[in-house]
């Protein structure tokens, strides 16, 4: 009970760290819509009429869950910078399990991702992408997975690193590459074998992948793996990337 | 309550050991201060009890836990101030408590200050006028003074009442004022609950205070015992004495078996408790007496001294 009440609570600080810092708010949301809104659109009206798929809603699928993947690996990597800033001492001592902090961010960060899940999913509407009300609401459960999914992720990363410079310095590396590994504006199925393995190993394929799954649901075949393989791919490296990324983590703090 | 056994840690990639196999025990309810120059190993010391570092080796127990192999039972009866403030500036004082209550699983989580418990809020207003917070209690930690912000990690490492409290300098960086009434009110505190205080800190005069000082230097302890002791181990107490006669003074003092040394004036070696009887023993007339009494600084420099010789 006692571990649930401090999940609870390090979620709650985080929602309270993104409601009071008003320039993160802003930047959070801008990107997203700078990509859906100039991106997606320039592309549909460009290539738009020659391609058999809309290409303002493949962008915006994939804008959609990036923002939401990478929002949460992004939050759990500021558990470095709890630590420069001392804060996570403070959340190291307490009597709870290592496995609740890291639930505890994930959770956090995952509610931090969700008004961003609201406001590009309005974005979208606004811009004309169809919608029915159950695509809306199949949505909310993809959205959730892959917000944990991504928080799984920056577990993972996190463990790997030592402070929030090198974080600095390594995301370009880590995150960019996978924009286009995991086809957010471009196609990638027809990779030459090379970019493939690339990009079968880049997580953030099959966040998108799966976002697609559900909103494309009886309709084109965008998706390239069907709902049940993402979803096994996605639980198996979830697992994978918590216990390596957690004892990681814990065993660093430690061993200095 | 706190038993160290070579207790070790060597940092990665350190050509040598931050704190180098130290033993010592610490009584429950004692005022015990860690001294020793910047560098010394006290951070690491109190790192490794509060479970945050692993021991390279040797072995530590508080209140009868192995702080490696029941590091969550340590955690729960252990409160810490930390050298540098480690509150969350985004939240308010308050957020910044409840949190910490929550956490070591005081009470069950609640979203706003209302609907926590009502022992809760007491507990909370109680701690927070003994430490002279209560009115900023509800505002944001980025607008509170150094000085305050000390006092609310005080307010927030006493919530769940540990056995032992543990600060890591919690001077530093305050001004005089402030510094008075932090000790001011820790005496407060220990008195009203008996918590033990492992302090540690390079400021003699907080360390003056302690039951018991071990002095480390280089990961080594160099000096333990209550502060009249490291005084009298370390920095001699002597009179000085001296006579127009000086060859009947001599042979006097070591008539009465005082042991005294220099061709005049001598000094003799009596602590202050025995000064007056070996006055008035003397006979030849004195035309010098002066007592030489060392502060504890005299004997922390001295010590600091040898070692870095």
């Amino acid at each position: 009970m006692s571990e649930v009440s401090a999940v609870l609570t390090l979620a709650h600080r985080d929602l309270i760290k993104l409601l009071r810092d008003r320039a993160r708010i802003v930047s959070d949301f801008a990107f997203p819509l700078i990509f859906i809104g100039i991106l997606g659109t320039s592309l549909q009206s460009g290539f738009g009429p020659t391609s058999n798929i809309n290409l303002l809603h493949f962008v915006f699928t994939g804008v959609l869950a990036q923002t939401i993947w990478q929002s949460t690996a992004l939050g759990v990597i500021s558990l470095l910078m709890d630590r420069e800033q001392d804060f996570s001492q403070e959340i190291f001592v307490s009597p709870i399990s290592r496995y609740s902090i890291i639930f505890g961010k994930i959770l956090g960060e995952s509610l931090v991702a969700f008004p961003q899940f609201i406001a590009i999913l309005a974005f979208g509407i606004i811009l004309g992408v169809p919608f029915t009300l159950e695509k809306i609401v199949a949505l909310i459960p993809a959205a959730l997975i892959i917000a944990v999914y991504g928080g799984a992720f920056g577990v993972l990363v996190l463990s790997r690193l030592d402070n929030q410079r090198q974080a600095n310095q390594i995301f370009p590396f880590v995150m960019l590459p996978q924009f286009f590994l995991a086809g957010i504006f471009n196609p990638i199925q027809n990779l030459p074998w090379f970019l493939d393995i690339l990009s079968k190993i880049a997580p953030m394929r099959y966040a998108v992948d799966l976002m697609r799954d559900v909103y494309y649901a009886g309709g084109p075949s965008v998706p390239i793996f069907d709902l049940p393989t993402n979803l096994a791919i996605i639980s198996a490296e979830f697992a994978v990337f918590m216990v390596l990324g957690t004892a990681g983590f814990v065993r660093a703090e430690r061993n200095r | 309550m706190i038993h160290l056994e070579g207790l070790t840690k060597r940092y990665k990639k350190a050509e040598r050991n931050a704190v180098d196999g130290i033993s010592f025990d610490v009584r429950a309810g004692e005022f015990f201060a860690l001294l020793g120059p910047n560098g010394a190993g006290k951070t690491t010391t109190i790192s490794i009890l509060t479970t945050t570092l692993s021991p390279t080796s040797g072995a530590a127990t508080i209140d009868g836990h192995d702080i490696v192999r029941e590091a969550s039972a340590v955690r729960r009866i252990v409160g810490i101030i930390f050298q540098r403030p480690s509150l969350d500036m985004n939240l308010t004082a308050e957020e910044n408590v409840r949190f910490h209550a929550i956490l070591y699983g005081l009470y069950p989580y609640a979203p706003s200050y209302g609907l926590m418990p009502v022992a809760y809020r007491e507990q909370v207003q109680g701690l927070a006028s003994l430490l002279g917070i209560a009115s900023e209690i509800q505002k944001p930690v980025r607008t509170f003074s150094g000085g305050m912000r000390r006092k609310l990690e005080i307010v927030r490492s006493l919530m769940h009442r540990p056995k032992v409290l543990f600060l890591d300098e919690p001077t530093a960086g305050l001004d005089v004022p402030s510094r008075r009434t932090l000790w001011d009110y820790l005496r407060t505190i220990r008195r009203e609950s008996g918590t033990t205080v492992f302090l540690t800190t390079h400021y003699l005069e907080e360390a003056e205070e302690a039951d018991t000082i071990c002095i480390i230097d280089e990961g080594k302890i160099v000096s333990f015992g209550t502060p009249e002791r490291i005084k009298s181990d370390l920095v001699q107490e002597y009179v000085l004495v001296d006579a127009e006669d000086r060859p009947r003074l001599r042979e006097e003092l070591a008539r009465l078996e005082l042991r005294s040394d220099g061709d005049g004036p001598f000094r003799v070696h009596v602590d202050s408790r025995h000064t007056h009887a070996a006055l008035r023993a003397i006979d030849t007339p004195l035309t010098l007496v002066r007592t030489h009494m060392p502060s504890l600084e005299d004997a922390y420099l001295e010590i600091v001294g040898k070692v870095s010789e």
